[in-house]
This record gives C-alpha cells, sequence and structure tokens, in this order.
C-alpha cells in the first residue's frame, strides 16, 4: 500500500492539516487543496444525510480508478483523510494511530488553538514516525 | 485580585524588582474562601488516610489536558516569556509546598526513623528520587554541579512527564514549561531550609529532544551554613 497524503478537516470545513508523503498524485497548489477539503466536507455532509436507513455517519471510504480515500469521522466532527493507493490493508488501522497522535500532540499542546491550523512540532514527528515516505508493505 | 499586579516573587531577591518583603505572599498560597462550604455528605480529603493514596495515580491525559489549560489561561494573562514562566513558578510553588509536607507526614507515619534532610547534596538526592517519584512516577535522570558556580546545582529530567505533549512554538523557543517543576522544587528547598532560585531551561540533545535542565541558584547563607557544617 501506498499512502500518498494526509488532510486534517475541522468541523467547519476548512483544512487545519495537509501532507503529502509518496510521489503519485498532481501537485496542487495549497488554495487547491483548501477547495477540495471544503467539498469534501460538503459531500460528506450529503452523504451521512442520504442514507436510507437512520442517521449515518457519512462517508466513510471513497474510491477512484487508481486511489482511495478513507475517511475517518471524529466525535467532535474533524475528519482525518488518508489518500492512498487501491489495495489498501492497514488505511483504517493507520487513521485510528494518527486520531491517536492528534488527541495527544495537538489537543494536549497548550499551544494550539482549536480549529485553526496544526503547527506542532510534536505531532509532525508523529506522524513521520507513523507514515514515513508512506511506503508500508 | 492578585492579577493586576506583578506577582511577589520567592524568598531570594531576583532579577525583579519586587520581592516578597514588599508584598504579603498572597499569590503563593491559596487559601480555601470563606464562602465555600465543605459538603457534609462527603468525607473531606483532609480526612482521608495519608498512605493510602500514596501509590495511587491519577490518568496521565487528565493531566496533560489540565496542564494544558494552566498553560494557555496564564498565557493570556502575562506580558511575555519570563513573565510566564514567573507565574507558572508561581503555580508549581503552591504544590511544592504541599507536595513536602504530605511526604513528611508520610514518611511521619510508615517509617520508624523519620529524618529531615539537613545537608545539602542529600537534600537534593532526596529531591532528585523521592519527590520525582512522588510527583512524577519516576525518578529523574541526573544531578549535575555547576563546574562555573559553586552555588549552582542541575537537575535533568530526559523526558519531563508534563512536557510530553507540549510542543512550543518558535517564537517562544526559550519557553520552558518545567518552570512549573522548577517551582515544586523551589518550594521543597525552601521549606527544607534552603532558600534558592529555580528556573527550567531546555537543553535538547540527541536522544533527548525534550532534556530538560532545573537549575538551582542556592542562597549565599546555604553555602555558608554547609561551610559550617563540615
Amino acid at each position: 500500500m501506498t499512502i500518498y497524503g494526509l488532510w486534517i478537516i475541522n468541523k467547519a470545513g476548512g483544512l487545519v492539516y495537509q501532507r503529502n508523503f509518496a510521489e503519485g498524485l498532481a501537485q496542487l497548489s495549497s488554495n487547491e487543496y483548501l477547495v477540495l477539503a471544503g467539498t469534501l466536507h460538503g459531500i460528506h455532509a450529503i452523504t451521512s444525510r442520504i442514507s436510507p436507513i437512520g442517521p449515518s455517519s457519512g462517508a466513510q471510504v471513497i474510491e477512484g480508478e487508481n486511489f482511495k480515500l478513507t475517511i475517518l469521522l471524529t466525535a467532535t466532527g474533524t475528519k482525518l483523510v488518508l489518500l492512498t493507493s487501491l489495495p489498501d490493508a492497514s488505511a483504517q488501522l493507520i487513521l485510528q494511530k494518527t486520531y491517536e497522535a492528534y488527541a495527544d500532540a495537538v489537543m494536549k499542546n497548550p499551544f494550539h488553538t482549536p480549529e485553526m491550523p496544526i503547527r506542532s512540532e510534536g505531532f509532525d514527528t508523529r506522524i513521520t514516525d507513523l507514515i514515513g515516505t508512506g511506503q508500508t508493505s | 485580585m492578585a492579577y493586576s499586579q506583578p506577582h511577589p516573587r520567592l524568598s531570594v531577591p531576583s532579577n525583579s524588582s519586587q520581592t516578597s518583603v514588599d508584598h504579603p505572599s498572597s499569590s503563593r498560597f491559596s487559601l480555601p474562601s470563606a464562602a465555600q462550604k465543605p459538603n457534609p455528605s462527603r468525607p473531606s480529603i483532609y480526612d482521608k488516610n495519608l498512605n493510602k493514596s500514596r501509590f495511587a495515580e491519577v490518568s496521565g491525559s487528565s493531566f496533560a489536558f489540565l496542564f494544558s489549560e494552566i498553560v494557555q489561561y496564564t498565557q493570556k494573562r502575562v506580558s511575555g516569556i519570563n513573565d510566564l514562566e514567573r507565574r507558572l513558578n508561581t503555580l508549581g510553588y503552591r504544590v511544592g509546598i504541599r507536595v513536602l509536607e504530605l511526604m513528611v507526614w508520610r514518611t511521619e507515619s510508615s517509617s520508624k526513623a523519620p529524618k529531615r534532610e539537613i545537608r545539602l547534596l542529600p537534600a537534593l538526592m532526596a529531591i532528585h528520587t523521592q519527590v520525582w517519584k512522588a510527583v512524577y512516577g519516576k525518578t529523574a535522570d541526573g544531578i549535575e554541579k555547576s563546574v562555573e558556580n559553586a552555588d549552582e546545582y542541575m537537575i535533568i529530567d530526559n523526558d519531563p512527564p508534563i512536557e510530553r505533549h507540549v510542543s512550543v512554538p518558535r517564537d517562544m523557543s526559550q519557553l520552558s514549561c518545567s518552570s512549573f517543576t522548577a517551582g515544586i522544587v523551589e518550594a521543597v528547598l525552601d521549606g527544607l531550609g534552603f532558600p534558592a532560585r529555580v528556573t527550567a531551561h531546555n537543553t535538547p540533545n540527541a536522544q533527548h529532544p525534550s532534556r530538560t535542565t532545573i537549575l538551582i541558584k542556592l542562597d549565599r547563607s546555604v553555602l555558608e551554613r554547609e561551610e559550617l557544617l563540615k
């Protein structure tokens, strides 16, 4: 499995963290990333409404021809999005661990403002340790 | 209340213009206000057996969130990094007073020969092991004596638990949140009769990015007394 990128979208649809790992996806400007994140936020809101049975937590996986988007919705409405290659074995697991790192290194950091872009060295280090260059066997 | 004025410094005159002589040390002690009535249905924490809670632990996450809020709250009310460190030091001082008292009472009831440290080195060792164990559940990683100054000692912690989740932004890189720990150490030293000024400094190395040095600058009277006791 190849991990291309990680996004963190706050509950208002703003992109607060974006990082690329392996090569393979088109390079976008930061503005385009913001637009994409906002769009995904909207799509996610729609998918959670159109579920035929009961309340739904919305889209969890969006698959393209040669990449895949896995979404983890947290209890507070923050969305963690992992962009990977199609054969994926551990995207959910990596998202869970990312969430853990987010809770530790971002939410417990006194210098982080909620809903604002994440600038935390500790979080960057944890993500590097977790994902590295994006190549997992 | 006390927030509008610069808070009183500790027993040793500091680089700040204020000393504790001018101000009654209101911010070093937090006394319950008269308005708070104890709840009779719940036993007060003061009635509990001291040694029952001796090895009890609190959740690291809860503490991390609490400490994070403390730093944020304090940061909103200060004018700079030095001020922030001083405030954290004062908060730690309040904890330290209680830590020392609690430890003394606990050894009093559990050991046959409770002892008060009167020499400097055993006192520093006790802080390095017992105080650290009581507060953080582990010992500190080293004690060093300054080569340049005879009145300076350092306690080193390779991975301070209170800083485990703290990422200080680059523009505040001198800030060390371990000033809180420095306050604890200062209170314990004060309580044992070794007045000192204690500060915290980041001293990262390759293996330990959050390595912290607690710098203890002893009052001259302490060194003079040590000379006499030799």
